[in-house]
């Protein structure tokens, strides 16, 4: 099942989140950027214009105006290859991975994919960016030395940047599943694992307060059902 | 053989019937957990759990039969490697299976049955079926099928207490993974760059998951040996059961490469050895050879070729990936080599070059002599000390008309020498390009002296300067303690170093001039030899092979995998395509890139600014030799 909202992003942009539901174990979240407007592609292109005009006026010079041809083109072509993200795609499964892809908007795909095995939670972060501060969903990979130690953070939707709104519904799902597969989690440190993960998200600093405020409740019944389990 | 004639009629008459009455593959967990079976591992799955099964694309189509493949417990994941299809004899099946497990030393084992039919199938195969479970006995049993010509399939993987009592059974969810076999086969997956503190043992442990299926796949070759044209006992359906694929040139290749290798790798041996006799080690020689990069592009190249056609085959993948590009490295040089002689030889640029290089040669010793006449004079309105100035102009003057003589004695040999530096071009055009270089640096042998004379009278100076200004100061270096030390000194000493501060303060203006003016000069023969040099190790290291296979044939350099989610519809399990992510450009380069001479510049540009403000010799690059300053 299939259901699409819409958010903005932290300049104000209009961003569209579809949230694809295949089973309870799979779940993809696509995150659709503003399109590229008419008026900045105008403006662009009227700037490199003009300049090279401005120099062919100086230099007599035509080579300079086909130059300028050519390297707007050239310059099109390659924002819409390597810079210009179409979406953002989050796909969970539950027991095998997180896979994230990014779209250009020449269709270029390029996809990351982390193992659960890997994977140690996913988590709302705060950071300063330019002159503001913002949210940012990342996934915390194990480290192999220490059990319960963080190795890497891997931020998610880096170009589309949605706001905490969005990233809440992001987030609630990807815990629900995160949540099922430690449960269901063949290894014997199945039970210690969910535990410390609960009381990492307790203690998990001043930024996530809202941990505490959305998963007090739950908090207070799956330790008795965790600690039954791990026995 | 009732139970395989009996399966042969089933399949021969194509009906089937519900074998399977699926339960809906997401249904709710047991709410009783059901303990796992006496034959299970300790570490099987616990019920509500998903288990994988990686099926490949090649059998989606085949006959039903029975899943050949591995079993991974601490994954829960399944992988199927082919099928085999009825009739056949369990227990040839079974020592088949022993066969493989032993060449391949995977525990290949049966999982479990697949059913390809076109209606709904009958009772009397799925009890059939179940009673094939009864006798390769392995936990979880799956039954995969699939309707014929339509996109749903159905799987279950079911646990069995025992066969008394199959309705107790506990079900799990199955999760579909098709992958392309051949793919999966070939391809060789390269994890993410560890960290330095870490060890090589721990990333293979914790690389788990996918890195297992790939390992699977890739050590049953043994499985995959057997076609559809053999007579065999047991008919297998995998990737390459419609025949072994394998190319001409290749096998004619291989069968080649033996004596060709014996013989050039004698042949270089020969090579080797006798440019390791002792008449090269003798001083003068193997200081020349030193200094010569062409030389050391020939003993890397000679290096190389070694390693290619050595004997030894290559113990991993990895060493098989350099050899191949050692190889094609060498073969493109030599073809641009070519080209370059043929280019020459057709314009006949030999004799042209060698008519031009004496002109040339005199029009630099002329215009050193005019730069030389311009700082003698008042260069850029600065007044210079007339005495010292004539004395080091003069002393210049004289060396260059020593060159010019030297160029001018040498100019009947020079078309000769340039003609047969022209046909080591067929060596390699690196070959080439470090001759090039060679002869930039002999040709301006004049302004390298030049350098050196204004370094180290400007170093002297400076060094004089320091210590003098420490005396005018009452102070003195302490070279046992290594710092400035405060010291009295008599009245003579102070007077006349004083004088010679003076001296030395007046002429530092002549002997900056000249030491800037030639230190420019022989940082502009560096750049040019600096250029040409990073030419030649672009042209060594870069691993055209590497480069060649991610652009033609990219699932064999693979970062990861990636998964897209088949069509779904509710009530039948998630059907997953597994591909290939293949190495972006930039890790191949990293990962592949061949070791060169290493001939980089050491100092960073801080250091280098301060060797020159000091008047200390600088040696762009390190040569062979390690010649210390």
């Amino acid at each position: 099942m299939e259901d699409e909202q819409s958010f903005s992003d932290i300049c104000g942009g209009r961003l569209a989140l579809q949230r694809r539901f295949y089973s309870p174990s799979c779940l993809e979240f696509c995150l659709s950027c503003p399109r590229i407007t008419l008026r900045s592609l105008t403006a662009v292109t009227c700037t490199v214009w003009l300049a090279a005009y401005g120099l062919f006026t100086l230099c007599e010079n035509t080579m300079i105006l086909s130059a300028a041809i050519f390297i707007t083109l050239l310059g099109l072509l390659g924002y819409l290859h390597f810079v210009k993200i179409d979406h953002e795609t989050l796909l969970i499964i539950d027991s095998l991975g997180i896979q994230m892809t990014s779209s250009y908007a020449s269709g270029k795909e390029s996809t990351t994919f982390i193992e659960m095995g890997q994977v140690n939670d996913v988590v709302i972060n705060e950071a300063i960016y330019m002159q503001k501060v913002i949210y940012y969903l990342c996934i915390l990979l194990k480290d192999p030395v220490e059990p319960h130690g963080i190795s890497q953070v891997v931020p998610l939707f880096q170009s589309a940047k949605p706001r905490l709104d969005c990233l809440i519904e992001v987030y609630r799902s990807c815990q629900d599943i995160l949540a099922h597969q430690k449960a269901t989690s063949t290894s014997p440190e199945g039970g210690d694992k969910i535990i410390s993960a609960s009381n990492r998200r307790s203690h998990s600093g001043m930024g996530a307060y809202w941990h505490r405020q959305e998963d007090k409740s739950e908090q207070d019944h799956d330790p008795a059902s965790r600690i039954g389990h791990s026995v | 053989m009732g139970l395989v004639s009996r399966g042969a009629a089933e399949a021969g008459r194509g009906a089937a019937s519900a074998v399977d009455r699926p339960g809906p593959p997401d249904a709710v967990p047991n709410p009783t957990p059901t303990p796992p079976a006496e034959g299970a591992d300790p570490g099987s799955s616990r019920p509500g759990m998903v288990l994988k099964a990686f099926f490949p694309t090649c059998c989606a189509s085949a006959d039903s039969g029975l899943l050949v493949g591995r079993w991974v417990p601490e994954q829960s994941s399944a992988v199927v490697l082919a099928v085999v299809h009825f009739p056949f004899i369990p227990i040839q099946v079974k020592e088949l299976l022993a066969q493989v497990q032993q060449a391949s030393q995977v525990g290949v084992t049966v999982l479990g049955t697949w059913c390809h039919r076109r209606q709904e199938p009958e009772e009397s195969l799925g009890h059939f079926l179940e009673g094939l479970g009864a006798i390769f006995s392995h936990r979880p049993w799956f039954q995969l099928c699939r309707e014929r010509g339509s996109k749903s399939w159905s799987c279950k993987a079911t646990h069995w207490q025992g066969p008394a009592s199959p309705a107790a059974s506990g079900e799990d969810q199955v999760m579909l993974i098709f992958y392309d076999q051949r793919k999966v086969l070939l391809s060789q997956l390269h994890p993410p760059t560890a960290l330095p503190d870490r060890q090589a043992g721990d990333t293979t442990a914790s690389a788990g998951g996918l890195a297992a299926v790939f390992d699977t796949v890739a050590r049953s070759e043994a499985l995959f040996q057997s076609d559809r044209f053999d007579e065999g006992p047991v008919r297998l359906s995998h990737w390459q059961s419609e025949g072994m694929e394998a190319s001409i040139l290749v096998e004619l290749a291989k069968w080649a490469a033996g004596p060709v290798c014996l013989f050039l790798a004698c042949l270089l041996s020969l090579i080797s050895a006798a440019s390791a006799c002792r008449v090269f080690k003798l001083w003068p020689l193997s200081f020349i050879w030193s200094k010569l990069s062409t030389c050391e592009q020939l003993r890397h190249r000679l290096e190389q070729l070694t390693l290619i056609f050595s004997t030894r085959k290559a113990e991993s993948p990895a060493q098989l990936m350099r050899k191949a590009n050692m190889l094609v490295s060498v073969l493109l040089d030599v073809a641009l080599g070519l080209m370059l002689l043929s280019w020459l030889h057709r314009k006949d640029l030999i004799g042209q070059l060698a008519d031009a290089l004496i002109p040339v040669a005199d029009r630099v010793a002329e215009e050193l002599q005019h730069l030389l006449q311009w700082l003698m004079g008042a260069p850029a309105g600065l007044k210079m000390n007339r005495a010292l100035d004539q004395v080091l102009g003069r002393f210049f003057l004289y060396h260059i008309h020593l060159w010019i003589s030297y160029i001018h004695l040498m100019s009947p040999f020079i078309e000769r020498i340039l003609w047969h530096v022209g046909l080591s071009a067929c060596l390699g055009l690196t070959v080439a390009l470090s001759i090039l270089s060679d002869i930039i640096a002999l040709l301006t042998f004049h302004i390298y002296c030049f350098y050196v004379y204004g370094a180290r009278l400007y170093c002297l100076k400076i060094h004089g300067l320091s210590s003098l200004w420490r005396l005018f100061r009452g102070k003195k270096w302490n070279v046992l303690r290594q710092r400035v030390d405060s010291c009295s000194y008599d009245l003579d000493q102070l007077f006349i170093g004083t004088l010679l501060f003076t001296i030395l303060v007046f002429l530092l203006p002549t002997t900056a001039l000249y030491y800037l003016v030639f230190t420019l000069l022989r940082l502009l023969v560096v750049a040019v030899q600096g250029l040409i040099h990073l030419l030649v190790d672009l042209i060594n290291s870069l691993p055209l092979y590497s480069l060649g296979l991610r652009l033609c044939r990219p699932y064999r350099l693979a970062a990861g995998v990636k998964f897209r989610v088949l069509e779904h519809e509710t009530g039948r399990p998630l059907r997953l395509l597994m591909q290939i992510n293949p190495l972006p450009y930039s890790r191949v380069v990293h990962t592949y890139r061949l070791p060169t001479c290493g001939c980089h510049p050491k100092h960073s540009w801080g250091s280098l600014c301060r060797k020159l403000f000091f008047g200390e010799l600088i040696y762009p690059w390190r040569q062979r030799g390690n010649k210390q300053d």
